[in-house]
């Protein structure tokens, strides 16, 4: 079995959230602020959807989608929100640009904003993510299994979702290590094509584990 | 006392885990909480359980409160009643008392810590006596829509802060200073939220006088104009009309006019109709609050104005469906036809009843699903990893 000196320490996380004291009351303004917010906060509402919705997947993939169908009732535009797979984007500038140019398209075919009352108003926000070593590492594959099986389930996010999305790791830290670490590239290509949209963590680490079980049974053939 | 490791049976797996990692990363740094009182209110209930905790866990926890003449309780009443929307009187003698009054419970108290997390406004002019460490406003009201006036004299003070802490985003007012935002929690091994057995569930409903003959709605909460009893009465009234069904409304009056009138037209309800159970119970009557939310068949929360009622977590938490008025905290806990519903009128509340009972097989789906929502997202062990994280964040 492959061993390497350079073990994977797994991290989870907790995340602090932040509000912006920046609000939408109507789609048009969802737009204007959308364009103006941190970057941080457009990876919080689209991305950190993720993490804050664990148990439960719904049918909206993003906060700004969600907003679109249970505040404002317009779900032709929420179902084009919805559709926005966050991880199709080399940058979250991209990614709000997007987002933004579709909010643009539609307000063009609208006549008139339906305008909510405050407490129903879209709330941007940004979250300050706390590492937490988990005392869990690996040198091997079968202890990274092990690691992969145990650790929280916020690692799972900071370790595919955060470290593509916003550290800018873009295989993400499993694939990267199994890659440079351990030298298996085949492995590695298979954890990048894991699809985390629209799913639960607890899913993406189900698939990962049965890719890492595979390939260790090839390994002991 | 409950200890950390008594939470791992109920708490998501590994939530105990990363509270001793991050316990670890601020062991001996002094945490200081500042209230207006030891009881009432959502600070206390939430502090009487973390600050044991965070003490055994290494952080050097403490707890003290302001005190003054009743002006000084009456000012610090009025502004926050300001401060949460409503037409209050301030005079500028008043509130020059009260700041001196906390003048005064500054020299009494020791106030130095890494953090000093200062709650709602009784105790918030503190901050002018602040040393070193960083200091942090709880907010666990809304305080959007305050009054102009109240809101720019008390912006003064705000700022002085590090940081302010709110219970939802959109509760805030307009501040210099990065604004936090966690939510409150329940602690479920508390008298209100632990396991009752079956011989204590009988014995507590047996001493209330609340059969269980047939599918009990319950709402708990204080006979006021913002928790619509009556309106939950008018629901329940629709639904009587296909389902043999028991209302109990707990609550207080707490001697109010406005609220004792409430509770006689209940008491009217009652007197007509055998199947309104109407209970005075203060929010102190922890067990037979727990007994009524673990006896209901669905509990309603119809608030039409609320903070961060936790209310609905605490049912959820008891595997009940909820069906909720829509403000405030209330539409972040129910998950709309997952863990309940949420609705703005009494037609609409006993509409939801109605397909509930019509449909049973979804009461104890959306009951289990309530459960795991409140184990993820509004337990105790979530606030005091929201704590740890904000120690461990404001000191980088």
């Amino acid at each position: 079995m492959r061993t390497t000196t350079r073990p994977f320490v797994f991290l989870g996380c907790v995340e602090l959230r932040q509000t912006l004291d920046v609000h939408a009351l109507d789609e048009r303004e969802l737009m204007h602020r959308l364009e103006e917010v941190p970057a941080d906060s457009v990876f919080f509402h689209t991305f950190g959807y993720f993490l804050r919705h664990r148990p439960f997947t719904t049918a909206y993939g993003n906060d700004f989608a969600r907003w679109a169908a249970l505040e404002i009732g317009d779900r032709a535009l929420a179902e084009r929100l919805a559709v926005v797979d966050p991880f199709a984007f080399a940058t979250v500038e991209a990614l709000r640009e997007h987002l933004v140019t579709i909010l643009q398209d539609h307000l063009r075919a609208r006549s008139g904003d339906l305008r909510l009352e405050f407490d129903r108003a879209f709330h941007f926000q940004r979250s300050h993510l706390v590492e937490v070593e988990l005392g869990l590492a690996a040198t091997t594959l079968a202890e990274f299994r092990v690691g992969l099986a145990s650790a929280d389930e916020s690692a799972i996010y900071l370790h595919t979702v955060e470290a593509r999305a916003r550290s800018g790791r873009r295989a993400g830290d499993f694939a990267q290590w199994l890659r440079e670490a351990l030298e298996l590239t085949a492995l590695a290509e298979r954890f990048e094509r894991i699809d985390p949209y629209l799913t639960t963590l607890e899913r993406v680490r189900g698939r990962l584990l049965s890719l890492v079980d595979r390939a260790l049974e090839e390994e002991r053939a | 006392m409950s200890r950390i490791d008594d939470y791992r049976q109920v708490a998501p797996p590994g939530a105990v885990d990363i509270i001793l990692k991050l316990a670890d990363r601020v062991r001996g740094r002094r945490f200081l909480n500042v209230t207006g009182g030891r009881v009432g209110g959502g600070a206390a209930e939430i502090l009487r359980a973390a600050v044991p905790i965070l003490s055994e866990l290494g952080v050097d926890t403490s707890w003290e409160i302001t005190g003054g003449d009743p002006s000084y309780y009456a000012t610090a009443r009025a502004l926050q009643a300001a401060l949460e929307g409503a037409e209050r009187v301030l005079s500028e003698e008043g509130l020059a008392r009260w700041v001196e009054m906390n003048r005064v419970n500054a020299k009494k108290l020791a106030l130095d810590a890494d953090l000093v997390l200062v709650h709602d406004v009784q105790p918030a002019s503190l901050v002018t006596h602040r040393t070193d460490g960083r200091w942090v406003w709880r907010c666990h009201f809304d305080c959007s829509a305050a009054r102009p006036a109240a809101w720019s004299f008390f912006r003064q003070l705000a700022d002085q802060y590090d940081a302010a802490v709110l219970s939802l985003p959109g509760f805030e007012g307009r501040l210099g200073i990065p604004m936090y935002v966690l939510q409150p929690s329940i602690d479920p091994l508390s008298e209100k939220n632990r396991a009752l057995s079956t011989r204590e569930l009988t014995d507590i409903l047996t001493s209330l006088r609340v059969a269980r003959d047939k599918p009990l709605l319950v709402q708990v909460g204080p006979f006021t104009p913002r928790y619509d009893p009556m309106g939950v009465v008018n629901a329940y009234r629709l639904v009587k009309r296909h389902h043999d069904v028991r209302l109990v409304l707990a609550g207080t009056a707490d001697e109010e006019s406005e609220r004792v009138a409430i509770r006689d037209d209940l008491l009217q309800a009652a007197r007509e109709d055998p199947d309104i159970v109407v209970l005075e119970l203060p929010a102190e009557a922890h067990r037979q609050i727990n007994a009524l939310q673990r006896a209901a068949t669905i509990v309603l929360q119809k608030s039409v104005r609320a903070g961060f009622e936790l209310g609905p977590a605490e049912a959820m938490w008891k595997g009940k469906p909820v069906i909720g008025g829509y403000a405030g905290g209330l539409a972040q806990q129910i998950i709309p036809n997952v863990t309940g519903y949420t609705g703005y009128t009494v037609e609409g509340a006993a509409f939801r009843i109605r397909h509930l009972l019509n449909n049973p097989e979804l009461i104890p789906r959306m009951g289990a699903a309530g459960r795991e929502h409140v184990r993820r997202s509004f337990l105790i062990t979530r606030h005091l990893t929201d704590f740890l994280a904000l120690m461990i964040h404001l000191a980088r």
